[in-house]
C-alpha cells in the first residue's frame, strides 16, 4: 500500500482506561507529503500529543493503521520502531532533553552513531555542518548544560536532522522560546521543509505559527476538524 | 557496541563519586576475600604440613598380631565347634619380611617418588639413675632431607651430620631438654634386648609437637641396624611419597594384598586434618562470598538511583532510535565496568594485604621455622574471587538494567 507519502495514517483510534475509559482519539486518518510542512492545532486535551507519539511509534497501545514511508508499523518488534525511530524520523520537543553529561556535538552526534550508516567522522563533520547551519557552531564543544534554552533546542534540531529523516515531528517546539527564538525555529523548519525537501509535522497551540505551515490540521475532542 | 561502551563510560564519568563508592564496595570485598582465603589456606597449610610434611603416603609395616587363622581352624571335622582363648600374638620380629625385594619391585613402580626404608626402635635413655623413653628412628638422612623435610625441622645442627657419622643421633628438643644434652655430647641409650650403646648428639629436632619430640630421635639407618644387631636388610618400614597423593587409599589396599603387609595411606592416617581445613575453608569462602553479595546490594542500589535520575536521558535516547536492549546494555555495562575497575583494583589491594600479613612476626616455641604470619598466595583465590565479582555485579547489575530498558519514554516526555 505504497501511495509515495511519507505518513499515512488509517482510522486510528485510542482510549485510555484509568480510572474510566476516555476515547481520546476517534478514528482520525490523515496523510504527511514528501517535503510538507503540517502543524497541528487544536485545544488542550483535544488529543494532539497523543496522535503525535503514536504517530512517533513510540505509543504502540492504539487501533488503526499507521503506514511510514509504505512500511505498516502495526505489530513490527519494538527494535524494528526503534530502527524507524532512529533513520526516519527526528524529533524536537518542547523540552530539550539534551544529556548534560556530552558536549554539544556529542549530543548531535548520538542517533547518527547509533544509525552507524557513516564513520565516526563522517557523522562529527555533518553534525558540526549542522550546527553551523542552526549558528551554534562554536557551541559544538561546550557542555550540554552551558548554553542558553533558545541554543539548546536548536541543538535539539541539529540532533533530529541528523540522519536526514524523513519526517521531523515536533511537540510544541517553540512552547518555551520567546519571541525571537521561536522565529529562529520557525525559520529553520521553513528551510528544512523547503531546502530539504523533509516533511515536518508540528503539534503547536501558536496560531501565528500554524497559520504559516503549508497546512494546518484542527483537532476538537479526538477528532479531525479541519 | 563501541557506542553503548562510550555511553557507559561517559554516564559514569558524569557521576564519578558514586561510581567509585560502588567500585570500592567490590575493590573491598575482593581485597577481603583474597587476603581471608590466602591467610586462612596459609594457615591451613602450616598446620597440616606440621603432620603431613613429615609423613608418608603410604607406610609398608608389619604388624605384630595373632594369626587370624588358627591351627583348630583347618580342622576338616565340621560336626564340632571350637573356642580359643587368649590368642597370643605371634611370636616374630616386628620387621618387614623381603624388604629389599619388596623395594626391587616399587622402584619400577611409575606411580612412585620416592622409596625410604626406614627402621624405628624403642629406646631407654639413661640420664643418671633415670631412664628416658625413646624412639629412635634409623632413617635414610639424604631421603629425609629431600622428601620429606627434615632440614626444616632441624633447630641446631648439620642436616647431612647424621649420614657422615656413625653412632651419631638428632634429639628431639624435647627430649634433649630433659637429658641436658647438647650437640657433642655423649648420650647412652639401651634397646629393648638390653645391649647399651653410646652415641654422639649431632642435632636437635623440634617437630612442634610436643609430645613428639619428648620421645623421637633420629639416626643413621646403619647405627640403628647395629644398635638393635640386626643384618642390614632388617626394615621395620618402607615408606613411600607418590607422584599422585590422591591415589594413596587405592594404592595402599594393592601394596597390603599383593606383598602380604600392613600398609595405611596418608588420607587415613589424618583424616582429622582434613576435616580441620575444609571447615576453615568452608568459613572463609562463605564470609568472603557474603562480602561480595553486600557489594552487589551496594551497586544495585546506586544504579537503581542512577536510573530515577537519568530517566530523561533514558527516554530521549529511545526517542531517537536505542532499543529497550540497547538501554539495557548501557546499564549492564555500567554495573560490570564498576565490577572489573572494583575487581582489579580490589586484586591488587588483596596482594597488598597478603604481603603486609606474610610481614607480620609471628613467633612461636611450637613452629620453628616459621618467623612470619603463614599466606597462600595461590592464583586460584584470585580466579574465583574475579569469578564472583564479575558474577555478582553482573546480576546487580541486571536488575536496574532491565527496568531502564523498560521505560515508556512517552511518559517521560509527556510528564514535562
Amino acid at each position: 500500500m505504497s501511495t509515495g507519502n511519507a505518513l499515512d495514517v488509517l482510522k486510528v483510534s485510542k482510549a485510555f482506561h484509568d480510572p474510566v475509559t476516555v476515547k481520546v482519539l476517534k478514528e482520525v486518518s490523515l496523510e504527511l507529503k514528501r517535503g510538507e510542512f503540517v502543524s497541528i492545532t487544536g485545544k488542550s486535551g483535544c488529543g494532539k500529543s497523543t496522535l503525535l507519539y503514536i504517530l512517533s511509534t513510540m505509543d504502540t497501545d492504539y487501533e488503526g493503521e499507521l503506514v511510514i514511508d509504505g512500511e505498516r508499523t502495526k505489530g513490527a518488534s519494538h527494535t524494528r520502531l526503534a530502527e524507524i525511530r532512529n533513520e526516519k524520523i527526528g524529533f524536537v520537543f518542547q523540552f530539550h532533553y539534551l544529556l548534560t553529561e556530552f558536549s554539544v556535538l556529542h549530543n548531535v552526534m548520538l542517533p547518527g552513531l547509533k544509525l552507524a550508516r557513516k564513520s565516526k567522522a563522517e557523522v562529527e563533520h555533518r553534525a558540526m555542518e549542522l550546527l553551523r547551519e542552526l549558528e551554534i557552531g562554536d557551541q559544538a564543544l561546550k557542555m550540554a548544560n552551558q548554553i542558553s534554552g533558545g541554543q539548546k533546542q536548536r541543538v535539539a534540531i541539529a540532533r533530529a536532522l541528523i540522519n536526514d529523516p524523513l519526517i521531523i515531528m515536533g511537540d510544541e517546539p517553540t512552547g518555551n522560546l520567546d519571541k525571537r527564538n521561536s522565529e529562529i525555529v520557525f525559520g529553520i523548519f521553513q528551510r528544512i521543509a523547503s531546502e530539504h525537501k523533509r516533511s515536518l509535522l508540528v503539534v503547536t497551540h501558536d496560531n501565528d505559527f500554524a497559520a504559516r505551515t503549508d497546512r494546518n490540521i484542527v483537532m476538537d475532542d479526538g477528532r479531525v476538524v479541519g | 557496541m563501541k557506542l553503548l561502551v562510550d555511553i557507559a563510560i561517559t554516564l559514569l564519568r558524569a557521576k564519578l563519586k558514586q561510581s567509585i563508592v560502588a567500585a570500592v564496595g567490590v575493590m573491598f570485598s575482593i581485597a577481603m576475600f583474597v587476603t581471608l582465603l590466602g591467610f586462612m589456606n596459609g594457615l591451613n597449610d602450616l598446620l597440616d604440613g606440621l603432620i603431613l610434611n613429615r609423613t608418608p603416603h603410604i607406610r609398608l609395616y608389619n604388624e605384630v598380631q595373632p594369626s587370624p587363622l588358627q591351627p583348630i581352624d583347618l580342622a576338616t571335622d565340621t560336626a564340632s565347634r571350637n573356642f580359643i582363648s587368649s590368642v597370643k600374638p605371634k611370636d616374630e620380629l616386628p620387621r618387614l619380611r623381603n624388604a629389599i625385594a619388596i623395594m626391587d619391585v616399587l622402584e619400577k613402580d611409575p606411580r612412585v617418588l620416592a622409596i625410604s626404608p626406614k627402621l624405628v626402635a624403642q629406646a631407654l635413655f639413661n640420664v643418671g639413675t633415670v631412664e628416658l623413653n625413646g624412639v629412635v628412628n634409623g632413617i635414610d638422612v639424604n631421603d629425609e632431607i629431600q622428601y620429606y623435610r627434615y632440614s626444616d625441622y632441624l633447630v641446631k645442627g648439620e642436616p647431612y651430620a647424621l649420614a657422615s657419622g656413625n653412632n651419631t643421633i638428632v634429639l628431639g628438643k624435647g627430649l634433649a631438654d630433659l637429658m641436658k644434652a647438647d650437640i657433642g655430647d655423649l648420650v647412652q641409650v639401651t634397646t629393648a634386648a638390653g645391649d647399651r650403646t653410646m652415641l654422639r648428639v649431632v642435632g636437635m629436632f623440634q617437630s612442634g609437637i610436643a609430645d613428639f619430640d619428648k620421645v623421637q630421635c633420629y639416626a643413621n639407618i646403619k647405627t640403628v641396624q647395629k644398635l638393635l644387631a640386626r643384618p642390614g636388610s632388617y626394615y621395620t618400614d618402607i615408606n613411600l611419597k607418590l607422584h599422585d597423593l590422591t591415589q594413596a587409599p587405592a594404592m595402599a589396599k594393592e601394596l597390603a594384598a599383593r606383598f602380604g603387609v600392613d600398609a595405611v595411606d596418608i588420607q587415613t592416617a589424618n583424616a582429622q586434618f582434613e576435616t580441620g581445613s575444609d571447615v576453615r575453608n568452608i568459613i572463609s569462602y562463605a564470609v568472603g562470598i557474603v562480602l561480595l553479595i553486600v557489594a552487589g546490594f551496594g551497586i544495585y542500589n546506586i544504579l537503581n538511583m542512577m536510573i530515577y535520575e537519568k530517566l530523561d536521558a533514558i527516554a530521549i535516547l529511545k526517542a531517537t532510535g536505542f532499543s529497550g536492549g540497547d538501554v539495557r546494555r548501557i546499564f549492564l555495562l555500567l554495573s560490570v565496568i564498576i565490577g572489573i575497575v572494583g575487581g582489579a583494583t580490589g586484586l591488587l589491594a588483596g596482594f597488598g594485604m597478603q604481603s603486609l600479613i606474610d610481614r607480620i612476626p609471628f613467633v612461636t616455641a611450637a613452629l620453628p621455622t616459621i618467623t612470619t604470619f603463614p599466606v597462600d598466595y595461590s592464583i586460584k583465590y584470585y580466579v574465583i574471587a574475579v569469578t564472583f565479582a564479575l558474577a555478582t555485579t553482573w546480576v546487580a547489575g541486571w536488575f536496574p538494567a532491565r527496568k531502564a530498558s523498560q521505560v515508556d519514554p512517552v511518559e517521560i516526555i509527556r510528564g514535562k
